[in-house]
């Protein structure tokens, strides 16, 4: 089911209020029809359904776990909105550990004054993000703080999840020869918020990327197992900041090839225009794979096959030299070093 | 994108290249005047695959670099003791004054905003008329049609919370002043190609004449430099010295008589001090004396201590082509993009700053 379809289903309750206020966060009534109505109903499940300070959780083996804190501005943006982001993005992390995410935690921070009906709206997107990757949102907590002191709602989510049998993800397995491969086109999520962020308006609207990537990792570790030797998700600082902290872990050289790189022509074109590089641009639903070379045409035969990573390419190796560095390459036989960003991408003058 | 990619074809490049390679039989010293271009260059690798004997200087035009820190120093100021809302380009935030930069004011909470437009400044002058709002308004002959017009824009709206911190640059005096430089040994210029957009070339055979230097207005694709370099290379080998138009898709001799217009309407033009290299004489563009009222440095009159630049930066040498950055003794070391002494470290155009992150390279090269 699509998302508009989903949220067609589920049309908010009457609230007596229609913003949020310091009261909805001081463990009181309003507190309480908040949560029940607003959360407990749209998330429940056997677990959360037990209204514990905790959650019970049955696991043995090895687990893995990880937590992430949701802050963007602006919190509703083309192809998705801050709650969609809370759950792939932890889900995602889970997912690149080579582990298969069940339950997640769930913390908002609200700034007073949130309405609630955009409160609901990030509810929604939670169940259908949630659903979509076959997670459980088990535990959580709300807190309210004054206005000013946040900015509309901030979201932490954390999450677990057993290992996969056939996963051995672990950066020391890098070897030179291996394969770096991209499971989709880049920088497609960094532009699409900078273009709401900054009010820039493009004739194709550019919409976020943001997916659960859990279902694609755990097929390839079906599939390809410990030959699949690192998973990593390029979110911020973009696939070069992501190669740069790998390439010095593992004290080898990562080279690129400018032409196998996918970037969506309005993406590139949007890029251009702000004088912004695809390779240090953030992405959401794009993950890059560390293979062994046998198996690299095989991995992108099985990711071509789904949407969400059609554009799937093998864009690097792994190699001896140089050291620590990135390099990318073109068709001109022209190189450059792929440096770590220093912070925010600035917009160039001219 | 399809008028991108053409420029950008790997299989003209490499003919070119073999051609420039076949034509050099001496070892050149080339400048792109425009820190676009060394961006360019950088970015496509060109650097990395010219032959050894051609060397690219890359020269003072990144406006980032050669803007005072005194007018730095400034901006600072106005965002965090007057309150106004500071709008600027976004590299130069990132700027280090002499104790701040615009970043750190802004995390101090000074309302600093990164804009694409000077337009965009005075929409939002026109929305928050209880607040000033000044546009940084810093750059070559490029930016200046923008900045002007967004004074023509704001006087219309009759707007009084308006204002800009003016530092402007112009490419010919620069051009003068390094060929009048005993120490700048240069062979050949390539100019920047949007600015000659603007201004045209006309400007230019007085001083291709009177240096015997070939000057080749050059865009900012892989091919249009290369075609650059490889036009600059044929004039120095047959010892012919004049102006030649590579980016004819774009410039024309006479440039936008439209855009000069509204330029001559606000700006005259003045002595210029440019950071790292000194006072040029005419080749800033200051606000003429009816728009006074739109200058905010008359406006707000603000009279700051004149920080003297860090001693161990040697950027007028570096912009000059006098030294490469490697020279320096702070390259890399006190001084990285991380923590940058001076500007040249800081915009991706600056040349330190595209040697430290091709530096493995040369390294390799050497």
């Amino acid at each position: 089911m699509n998302k508009s379809l989903f949220k067609l289903q589920c049309p908010a309750p009457k609230f007596d209020f229609d913003i949020i206020t310091l009261a909805h966060g001081s463990g009181g009534k309003l507190t309480n029809q908040l949560l029940e109505t607003g959360v407990f109903d749209v998330l429940k499940n056997d677990i959360l359904d037990k209204h514990h300070d905790g959650a019970f959780l049955e696991m043995t083996g090895k687990i893995a776990f990880s937590t992430d804190s949701f802050v963007i501005s602006p919190i509703e943006f083309p192809g998705g909105d801050i709650g969609e982001l809370a759950i792939n993005g932890t889900v995602n992390d889970v997912a690149m550990c080579g582990a298969i995410p069940q339950y997640l935690s769930l913390s908002f921070i609200i700034e007073e004054g949130l309405p609630v009906s955009q409160f609901w709206d990030i509810i929604v997107s939670i169940k259908y993000a949630a659903e979509k990757s076959g997670v459980k949102i088990v535990t959580g907590d709300t807190k309210v703080v004054d206005k000013g002191k946040g900015d509309k709602i901030f979201i932490n989510t954390t999450g677990i999840g057993h290992l996969h049998p056939n996963a051995q993800i672990d950066m020391s397995r890098i070897k030179s020869g291996d394969k770096v491969i991209i499971s989709n086109s880049i920088a497609t999520h960094g532009i699409a918020i900078l273009s709401v962020r900054e009010g820039l308006k493009f004739e194709t609207e550019i919409e976020s990327d943001t997916t659960n990537l859990n279902h694609l990792t755990k097929e390839l570790l079906d599939k390809f197992g410990n030959k699949i030797h690192l998973f990593r998700d390029p979110t911020r600082g973009g696939v070069a900041a992501t190669l740069n902290e790998i390439a010095s872990e593992i004290e080898k050289g990562i080279i690129l090839n400018d032409d196998k790189i996918p970037v969506l022509p309005q993406v590139k074109a949007a890029c251009e225009i702000l004088g912004l590089d695809p390779l240090y641009t953030a992405n959401e639903g794009v993950f890059m794979s560390f293979v062994a070379s046998e198996i690299a045409d095989d991995v992108i035969k099985v990711l071509q096959q789904y949407p969400e990573s059609k554009f799937a390419s093998i864009i690097g190796e792994v190699k001896d030299e140089p050291k620590d560095k990135v390099l990318i390459t073109n068709p001109m036989g022209g190189k450059r070093v792929v440096h770590m960003p220093i912070g925010e991408q600035l917009p160039r003058i001219c | 994108m399809k008028h991108l990619t053409e420029y950008r074809n790997p299989e003209l490049a490499k003919k070119i290249l073999k051609e420039i390679e076949k034509t050099a039989t001496k070892n050149w010293k080339i400048m792109e005047i425009c820190g676009g271009q060394t961006h360019s260059l950088v970015k496509n690798g060109i650097l990395s695959v010219l032959p050894k004997n051609i060397e690219m200087l890359h020269g003072p035009g990144c406006p980032v670099c050669v803007t005072p820190l005194n007018l730095i120093d400034k901006a600072i100021y106005l965002a965090k003791e007057k309150g106004v809302i500071l709008c600027s380009f976004g590299d130069m935030l990132r700027v280090p004054g002499s104790t701040d930069s615009l970043l750190e004011a802004k995390a101090k909470g000074a309302d600093v905003r990164i804009l694409y437009s000077p337009l965009e400044a005075v929409q939002i002058a026109h929305q928050n008329p209880d607040k000033e709002v000044v546009f940084f308004a810093v750059g070559f002959e490029t930016t200046a049609p923008a900045n002007a017009l967004s004074i023509l824009h704001a006087q219309k709206l009759g707007l009084k919370n308006y204002s800009i911190l003016n530092s402007h640059v112009l490419v010919p005096p620069a051009i003068k002043a390094l060929m009048e430089d005993p120490e700048a040994k240069i062979d050949a210029f390539l100019a920047a190609g949007h600015v000659c957009s603007i201004m045209g070339y006309w400007q230019y055979h007085e001083l291709a004449d009177k240096y015997k230097i070939p000057i080749v207005v050059t865009g900012f694709e892989p091919l249009d430099l290369l075609q650059g370099i490889l036009a600059a290379v044929k004039q120095l080998e047959n010892g012919n010295y004049h102006v030649e138009n590579q980016y004819k898709r774009i410039v024309k001799e006479e440039g936008n008589r439209e855009a000069q217009n509204i330029i001559n309407q606000v700006y005259e033009y003045g002595d210029q001090m440019w950071r790292g290299i000194g006072t040029i004489p005419d080749s800033g563009w200051h606000l003429r004396k009816e728009f006074e009222r739109f200058d905010a440095d008359k406006k707000f009159n603000i009279d700051i201590e004149k920080v003297p630049e860090n001693a161990l930066c040697i950027a007028g040498d570096i912009m000059k082509g006098i030294k490469k950055p490697f020279q320096c003794p702070a390259f890399g070391t006190t001084c990285t993009p991380q923590n940058p002494l001076g500007a040249p470290m800081v915009s991706s155009e600056g040349a330190c700053a595209a040697y430290y992150n091709f530096r493995t390279l040369f390294e390799e090269m050497s």
